[in-house]
């Protein structure tokens, strides 16, 4: 049934890429073979995160993108991603209400996605999601994660570009300087650019990316003189020094500035090489969570039912700690069969 | 197996789209994964929609009174985009003699300005229950 619905959205069917989706989000049985299926397919799309603080406009922000590179020819594909609660598992998913202008498009296809549980700003199905829409021939796929605080950085471990949002108002300079979040920018964005303080954003982050890429490209007065050091990153490559791009996304302002900054991003990566070695590192960390996730189960399908339990209620009350209750585990998964 | 997804949407003129959200919260609150497009929607995107976000459910809220002249239409493109086994359900103000009408034509569920918002999601996870038998 998954098998089909792989071929049935390879052949063009939009139903197929949304079934699809969902047998991935539901990890429903014969969704490992189906993505198999599509895997060599996959790699063509540049894969964009939108990623910022809750009310900054990431969701206007992306509207206004998808229309840009609409505007370009290019296809795109969209996964918002909102939160789950915590406490009743549903959610509210309304990422939608801004991006109405990209509805009746064919070359444009939206989906949400609850985080289900999962930290760090995006979906566990997120990055399976991306696939399914790069291997339905999307050129570029933007992945909107949930209103993100400071640790929410996953998404770098799916995009090829980082876009993280900023708005004036939101943060002082000490915000800037926190470690997080704006680390992960390839490109920021001050949106909301007309309304007041939007200079101190900018100055702001400006001293931020100074004080975080220490090694960056500048010039120095010397007797009179002004020296370029020639950054690098530690492989000769050039650095990238994130560009501080203003937008104003209800309005279509500065859109285009950050379509190319995003296209210069992306050659910068492929004149450097770095996108191999990007590429390189994805797959590693992907693997380690794959590897986690699949012996995780293994060892809980090999132990006996109340297995866990039992040593819970031995950690509760204290006569066993819980690495020691771990080792015990593994040990009767290992005798188990 | 994985969570009910709704969308709620509000098609047609209306103003205020007060009651599709609190909705949309009760149904949240239900569990359930609840995608809210916002006020206006046409037939068409309101299908678009359902089909991009592979919804179980979509519930529509009507406060204006053209009921019948929507329905049916998003009943129809809904249909043409191959969705004919996801439930339609519609809260607002619908007359007696229209409600048998619309249950004609494809909508699983009915709901009046005074329904409880809890009977609505267990409306919902029998019309689920009943699907998946």
């Amino acid at each position: 049934m998954t098998q089909e619905l792989a071929q049935a959205m390879l052949n063009g069917s939009r139903r197929a890429l949304a079934q699809l989706l969902t047998a991935v989000e539901n990890e429903r049985e014969g969704v490992d073979q189906a993505l198999a299926a599509l895997f060599p397919h996959t790699g063509r799309a540049w894969v964009i995160g939108i990623t910022g603080a809750p009310g900054t406009g990431k969701s206007t922000l992306v509207n206004a993108l998808a229309k840009a590179y609409r505007a370009q020819d290019k296809t795109v594909g969209i996964i918002a991603v909102d939160p789950t609660s915590p406490f009743t598992g549903g959610a509210i998913l309304g990422d939608r209400i801004r991006m109405r202008d990209l509805s009746g498009d064919p070359g444009i296809f939206i989906r949400s996605m609850a985080t289900r549980g999962s930290l760090g700003g995006l979906a566990r199905a997120t990055r399976d999601a991306v696939r399914v829409l790069d291997a339905g021939g999307y050129d570029i796929i933007l992945v909107e994660t949930v209103g993100a605080g400071q640790n929410e950085v996953a998404i770098v471990r799916t995009a090829h570009t980082t876009v993280v949002v900023e708005a004036p108002g939101l943060g002082d300079e000490v915000q800037a300087i926190k470690a997080g979040i704006l680390e992960i920018a390839d490109v920021l964005v001050v949106n909301k650019a007309d309304r007041p303080g939007v200079t101190n954003t900018v100055r702001a982050l400006r001293t931020m990316l100074e004080l975080g890429h220490p090694t960056a490209r500048r010039l120095i007065s010397h007797h009179g003189q002004r020296l370029e050091v020639p950054a690098t990153n530690g492989h000769d490559a050039p650095l990238w020094l994130p560009p501080i791009v203003q937008t104003v996304a209800s309005e279509n302002k500065g859109i285009d500035e950050l379509a190319a900054a995003v296209d210069q991003h992306r050659r910068h990566l492929e004149a450097a090489e770095s996108l191999d070695s990007m590429e390189r590192q994805h797959i590693e960390i992907e693997l380690e969570d794959r590897l986690r996730e699949s012996l995780l189960r293994r060892l809980l399908e090999r132990l006996p039912a109340d297995s866990v339990q039992a040593v819970i209620e031995r950690v509760q009350a204290r006569t066993l700690d819980p690495q020691g209750a771990v080792d015990e585990l593994i040990a009767q998964a290992e005798d188990g069969i | 197996m994985g969570a009910i997804r709704v969308l709620i949407a509000k098609p047609g003129l209306d103003g205020h789209d007060r009651g599709a959200k609190v909705i949309a919260r009760a149904l949240r609150d239900a569990g359930m994964e609840v995608i809210y497009t916002g006020l206006r929607q046409t037939p068409e995107m309101i299908a678009e929609a359902a089909l991009q976000e592979d919804v179980d459910v979509v519930g529509l809220s009507i406060l204006s009174g053209a009921h019948m002249a929507l329905v049916p239409r998003i009943r129809e493109v809904m249909n043409e985009h191959g969705l004919k086994d996801v439930f339609l359900i519609v809260g607002g103000i619908i007359p007696d003699e229209d409600k048998a009408k619309l249950s004609a034509l494809g909508v699983q569920g009915i709901f009046g300005p005074g329904a409880n918002t809890e009977d609505i999601a267990t409306f919902i996870r029998e019309l689920m229950e009943a699907q998946g038998t």
